[in-house]
């Protein structure tokens, strides 16, 4: 653990909050130092400090394997944390569990049906779980479910009848059967053909219009960056970093591209304007333009044109959230040992 | 593109409120109910309940064919309890099928039904949806157990129609000689054969318990039926020793037989009640120990 990097916090003025572990009522989500180590000594989640804001869409990132299931079981109190505190709508967990829940829709690690019921039945199952739900609403608010995720068609087939697809859908329903304060959705989109993710994207939205904030595990980068508006970093157990996609994707290192057919004259140029960590190929070279700003980019460009390099294109290339996790955890985006 | 939208929504997140997000509901007796009878509907409507139920319907119809056939042979004194008596009165077949079941079949199929319950859910994923509903681990143990004695109920009572079906059809049906020798009417007799139906269900609820809490040690609902089940058959083998005669009254199937007891004028209620205070203290241990261990579980299947 000695090699996984520091926590690191990026506040934006949007969610600039105190670092004192009692929840504001602004924040869905806050966890302080919460901890999970496995009977058998590994250790899943380490000191994590989570804030997720009121109305925020937050993207929960990490490669398979980097403990984002695990702080997901630990908010919706089905392990107990070994260490720390987890806060869930003010309150704490697993203590609070039956005041809280009841105001929280969960996909948690994919869908998990009962293959003898049909689909209508199996969300009426997990609607009689709730003890706070109306049973006298309970077939109106299925059937309402079944319609937004599409499923009205399939709704009294057996649920074992039903591909993977259709399954998902079938428990972002059971996530939707209530309103809800927050939606916990663990790799929501798994096992689905793009059409269907985006599809899920779009009710995503949706619900976040709503008012409902969500929290959204994934370990697609450009998920995220499609529909969040926040995200925390996972690596490892450890959050490496939080904050809003548009701060995390701006601390990615822009690149000066320079599009040319004489690539050698080009990189002379350019090393000796400082550009460093430079990559060349056939007709492009790209490298890290930390030592300019807009005064010295057209001095570069008009450079490398009197240097009598045939520029075809010069220009800053916007950083992504990849680039900006590869550059925080100094390692790509891979299953975790 | 993507970034600009991200950017664009990413500046008003605290503008947002809940708006159309609920207030926090009340739970309702109503609500709180619903998980019990929705546990009833699941165990029933499973084709493997229905087969359980089968399996013990057959039974009786199975030993009433055999007495039928085998009438010159039958001898007293041989064979399962009151199957002499099954030739005079078929009501009899009710009680011969309960001793025949008793040992092995009833256990069996109550084995499977509670050692899966909580084991089974935990195996296809569908226990982690239900604790976040929030169901309550006590609310779900308690529904499970509910279940588990309403389907002890459910199998003593399918023996039991399917022993007065069979016997109305192969035997004579009519005044019944009890076993202190008094007679009864046939009404007072399907009376007595309810309350033994009753009391042998009753003497199956230590067992729901012990299956319960074997079922809150795995995630594998097949390992949880079996090690129920190879139980019951342990401690019998147990009972049938003379030299374990000291902890033998403490075993939760030693008494299973004593509805007998019922079938005299008056009734001796014992041997009954010593049963069924066993049996409550079965539920009593094991239901506490279920408990203790469930809800303090990681749920991590």
């Amino acid at each position: 653990m000695t090699t996984a990097p520091d926590t690191e916090q990026v506040r934006g003025r949007a969610d600039a909050v105190g670092p004192t572990p009692a929840a504001a009522p602004d924040d869905v989500i806050r966890t302080s130092g919460l901890t999970k180590r496995f009977r058998g000594g590994q250790l899943a989640v380490d000191g994590l400090d989570l804030t997720v804001p009121r109305g925020s869409v937050f993207g929960f990132l990490g490669p398979n394997g980097s403990g984002k299931t695990t702080t997901i079981r630990m908010l919706m109190g089905l392990i107990a944390p070994s260490a720390g505190v987890a806060t869930v709508l003010g309150a704490p967990m697993p203590q609070s569990v039956g005041s809280v829940l009841p105001r929280v829709g969960a996909l948690i690690e994919g869908p998990a049906l009962y293959g003898f019921l049909s689909g209508r039945d199996n969300l009426a199952r997990f609607d009689a779980a709730d003890p706070t739900s109306d049973p006298r609403t309970r077939a109106h608010r299925v059937t309402e479910a079944l319609d937004r995720v599409g499923l009205t068609a399939a709704a009294s087939k057996k649920a074992r009848a039903y591909s993977l697809g259709m399954k998902q859908r079938l428990g972002l329903a059971s996530a939707l059967l209530q309103p809800r304060e927050l939606l916990v959705l663990d790799e929501p989109t798994n096992g689905l053909d793009p059409q269907g993710m985006r599809e899920i994207r779009a009710l995503i939205r949706e619900v976040a219009a709503d008012g409902t904030t969500v929290f959204l595990s994934s370990h697609l980068l450009d998920e995220i960056e499609q529909v969040c508006t926040h995200a925390a970093v996972m690596s490892k157990g450890r959050l490496v970093v939080q904050g809003t996609v548009a701060e995390l994707a701006s601390r990615a290192q822009g690149r000066l591209v320079v599009r040319t057919p004489d690539v050698v004259a080009a990189t002379d140029v350019l090393t000796k304007h400082r550009v460093t960590d430079l990559r060349a190929d056939e007709a492009r070279v790209d490298g890290i333009a930390t030592a300019l700003d807009e005064e010295s980019l057209p001095r570069l460009c008009a450079a490398l044109v009197s240097a009598g390099v045939r520029v075809h294109g010069f220009g800053l290339e916007r950083g992504t959230l990849e680039d900006a996790f590869v550059a925080l955890t100094g390692e790509g985006f891979d299953v975790a040992g | 593109m993507s970034q600009a939208e991200a950017l664009e929504a990413g500046t008003t997140p605290t503008a947002r409120t809940a708006g159309a997000a609920a207030a926090p509901r009340a739970q309702t007796a109503a609500g709180f109910a619903a998980l019990f009878r929705s546990e009833l509907v699941l165990t029933f409507r499973r084709t493997r309940t229905i087969a359980l139920l089968g399996i013990l319907a057959v039974l009786p119809v199975l030993i009433g064919v055999v007495v039928k056939i085998q009438t010159d042979g039958a001898s007293g004194g041989q064979g399962p309890a009151f199957i002499a008596q099954v030739t005079q009165n078929g009501l009899f077949l009710v009680f011969t099928s309960l001793a025949v079941a008793l040992p092995v079949f009833l256990p069996m199929t109550v084995g499977v039904v509670a050692g899966d319950s909580i084991a089974g859910e935990a195996a296809t994923g569908t226990l982690r949806y239900l604790l976040v509903a929030p169901a309550g681990r006590t609310r779900l143990l308690a529904a499970k157990f509910t279940a588990g004695l309403v389907f002890c109920l459910a199998a003593t009572l399918s023996v039991v129609a399917a022993a007065v079906a069979t016997g109305a059809a192969l035997f004579p049906l009519g005044e019944v000689t009890l076993l202190s020798g008094d007679t009864i009417g046939l009404g007072a007799a399907l009376l007595r054969a309810v309350l033994v139906a009753g009391v042998v269900a009753a003497s199956l609820a230590g067992l729901v318990a012990i299956g319960l809490f074997i079922s809150t040690l795995t995630g594998s609902g097949i390992a949880a039926m079996a090690t129920t089940v190879v139980l019951v058959i342990t401690v019998q083998i147990l009972d049938s020793f003379p030299q374990l005669h000291a902890i033998q009254p403490f075993l939760f199937t030693h008494r299973w037989l004593s509805f007998g007891d019922l079938l005299r004028m008056p009734m001796h209620w014992d041997n009954v009640l010593q049963n069924l205070g066993l049996q409550s203290l079965y539920v009593a241990v094991f239901g506490s120990a279920a408990w203790a261990r469930f809800s303090s579980r990681d749920i991590t299947a």
